[in-house]
């Protein structure tokens, strides 16, 4: 499952245009969309050999990149299921009914909050507020946000992603053609 | 109908794309702005309209935008705050998706007046599908020549860009901000020197919110002085109110300041009333940080005089009988609300949210997160309640940066209003047990 820590040449090259947006000799501006893509392209997380090689392409220390990643709520430093889903629990949410949508979750996977399943595929995590409170509850996965949620809409959801069983990431939506 | 400045063709299909938001007269204020006008005046027109900044301090932008250092040969920037996380407020997301143009007007306008050649939106990473649709809009804006080098054939030239964050509300802190944009961790920096002074790269930066911005090409469009003769008093203008909770229209509203807050809540034109039409029970107005304000206390002031959706109006009675506009992040809570309840999740919030730069919001945001913690689950003590008390009012004011008065108020305003339900929390747990204080989905779903 592991592959060799490296982006291929057009994520290299896209690499290099984020890195020249910035001011000659501040290209380490680009370190939190950089950390964005190498998760995206290593298994969903930033084990230490992905943040050493994106030090080594910011040309910076490794520290620099750890303690960014360590400080960012969405970047994962432990591997995740293929889809990480992501229920808002903050006020907004609360009140009309996240936790019953976290307790759907864990009964319908067979885990706890915090956990994955054995497949690899889903793992549910609780987050503080999305800025998606007028269609409460929600849930993120990757770059969706899936907004006024019923449990029939969280079945539906959980068949369907079971079904492309592919992974979800923040960049998915062509981002190679729009960063 | 109230007047609408940004959301005025919210419904015209296309609106996202720069053919048809041309048509609907965008991009005007570029024009008028870079062929007709000088920079400072651009300012001035901005200082004229008594806007003030949109994202919740409610600072004047015009001010602000006075107080840039421009030393010659020093860069300087604008960068936009995209980072919207206050809990309940969600009004730039919806303006950045649906009319993304109407915040790339603003940059070019506002760039053009504070002589910045590059700006940057620095918009919260859970926002990614946002950020594409602004890199779209960017492209279509160079394409156009309204972005890049001699924009529409004048000397002004100007470079566009968005930068995601990862996850972490005290970027919306305008320091942290900027030290994130610099790829580091979001702790707020030291002030003074104020990013007029020293910002992005050490250099002369403006930090403004979206809606902020936007704002700015209606202002050039109709001139300051007609602009300040919509709203109330010192709140000019129009307003995006985020409204959630117990509502039956949840959404975003573009306001005039001076609405009654009885009018919001109950017409059909905004929130369209409390569901299930149960009674309201309290209300944060502008996103958690602020106040929480119970029924009789939003709906009229102290004096008795009806609320209305205005700076002054709601700050009136200071934090003994009011609260703020702040961002506009408006949540309704109904008579089944448990304030208690909500509190804890705020507090977790706040701890979660702490940078941990300073002692008292690091260490106080936990405390109460956990005292609170107890105090749901039915093992609180009697001490609890003024326990909560001392440590936020050791928190509020000791900090680098807002997010530990943000974190104070909510606990203050909640035990000053509610003490009794923490009473009852605390002296009759068996009867909390078993209640649900929320909706379940299927009750919604209905509704």
């Amino acid at each position: 499952m592991s592959k060799e820590i490296k982006f291929n040449e057009e994520t290299l090259a896209l690499v290099h245009k984020l890195m020249n947006r910035y001011p000659e000799g501040k290209h380490k501006s680009a370190l939190l969309p950089i950390l964005h893509i190498a998760q995206a392209e290593f298994d969903g997380w930033l084990s230490p050999a992905t943040m050493d090689y994106v030090a080594s392409i910011l040309k910076i220390q490794s520290i620099e990149v750890y303690e960014v990643a360590s400080f960012y709520s969405m970047y994962n430093l432990k591997p995740v299921g293929k889809c990480l889903l992501e229920v808002c629990r903050t006020s907004s949410c609360w009140v009309r009914g996240a936790e019953d949508v976290v307790k759907h979750l864990e009964k319908r996977l067979g885990i706890k909050e915090g956990e994955t399943t054995a497949d690899g595929m889903f793992t549910i995590k609780t987050v503080e507020c999305l800025g998606s409170c007028g269609s409460a509850p929600l849930l993120q996965c990757g770059a969706s946000y899936h907004e006024n949620l019923t449990f029939e809409k969280v079945d539906a959801l959980i068949e369907t992603y079971r079904a492309e069983g592919k992974r979800k990431s923040y960049t998915d939506l062509d981002y190679k053609n729009t960063l | 109908m109230g007047k609408k400045l940004l959301l005025e063709h919210i419904n015209v299909p296309g609106i996202e794309t720069l053919e048809v938001y041309r048509q609907k007269g965008g991009y005007a204020s570029v024009e008028k702005a870079l062929k007709t006008m000088t920079p400072n005046d651009v300012v001035e027109e901005v200082k004229k309209s008594g806007l003030r900044g949109r994202g919740g301090a409610g600072f004047p932008t015009g001010m602000k935008w006075s107080f840039l250092y421009k030393p010659e040969g020093v860069e300087r920037y604008l960068v936009c705050n995209a980072d919207e996380s206050e809990p309940g407020t969600f009004k730039d997301r919806f303006l950045m998706e649906h009319i993304p143009h109407s915040l790339i007007e603003g940059m070019i306008t506002s760039s053009f007046a504070l002589g910045a050649k590059t700006s940057y939106i620095y918009i919260r990473g859970e926002y990614f599908y946002v950020a594409r649709i602004l890199e779209k809009a960017i492209d279509e804006a160079y394409a156009a020549g309204l972005l890049g080098k001699n924009i529409l054939g004048t000397d002004f030239s100007h470079d566009c860009y968005v930068q995601v964050g990862a996850g972490a509300y005290i970027c919306g802190e305008e320091t942290a901000l900027l030290e994130s944009l610099e790829g580091k961790r979001g702790n707020p920096r030291i002030k003074p020197p104020f990013p007029a002074i020293a910002g992005l790269y050490g250099c002369p930066t403006v930090v403004n919110n979206v809606e902020t911005i936007a704002t700015v090409c209606p202002i050039i469009n109709m001139g300051g002085e007609e602009y300040a003769k919509i709203g109330i008093g010192r709140s000019t203008g129009t307003k995006l109110i985020s409204a959630s909770g117990h509502i039956n229209k949840p959404g975003t509203y573009e306001i005039e300041l001076g609405l009654p807050v009885e009018e919001f809540i109950y017409s059909e034109e905004y929130c369209g009333g409390i569901i299930n039409g149960n009674k309201l029970k309290a209300v944060v107005a502008g996103g958690s940080s602020v106040p929480v304000l119970p029924a009789h206390l939003i709906l009229k002031t102290e004096k008795g005089e009806p609320r209305l959706m205005s700076y002054e109006s709601l700050s009136e009675g200071g934090f003994v009988s009011g609260s703020m506009l702040g961002s506009g992040g408006f949540i309704v809570y109904d008579e089944t609300t448990s304030i208690v309840k909500n509190l804890y999740t705020f507090a977790r919030f706040y701890h979660h949210e702490s940078c941990g730069q300073c002692s008292p919001c690091r260490e106080g945001t936990g405390w109460m997160e956990k005292i609170l913690h107890r105090i749901v689950e039915g093992h609180g003590k009697p001490s609890d309640i003024d326990l909560l008390w001392d440590i936020q009012r050791k928190i509020e004011g000791n900090t680098i940066c807002p997010l530990g008065d943000a974190a104070a108020w909510p606990v203050a305003s909640a035990i000053r209003h509610f003490r009794a339900e923490f009473e009852e929390y605390i002296n009759h747990p068996e009867k909390i047990k078993d209640i649900k204080h929320y909706y379940s989905v299927h009750q919604l779903a209905g509704a």
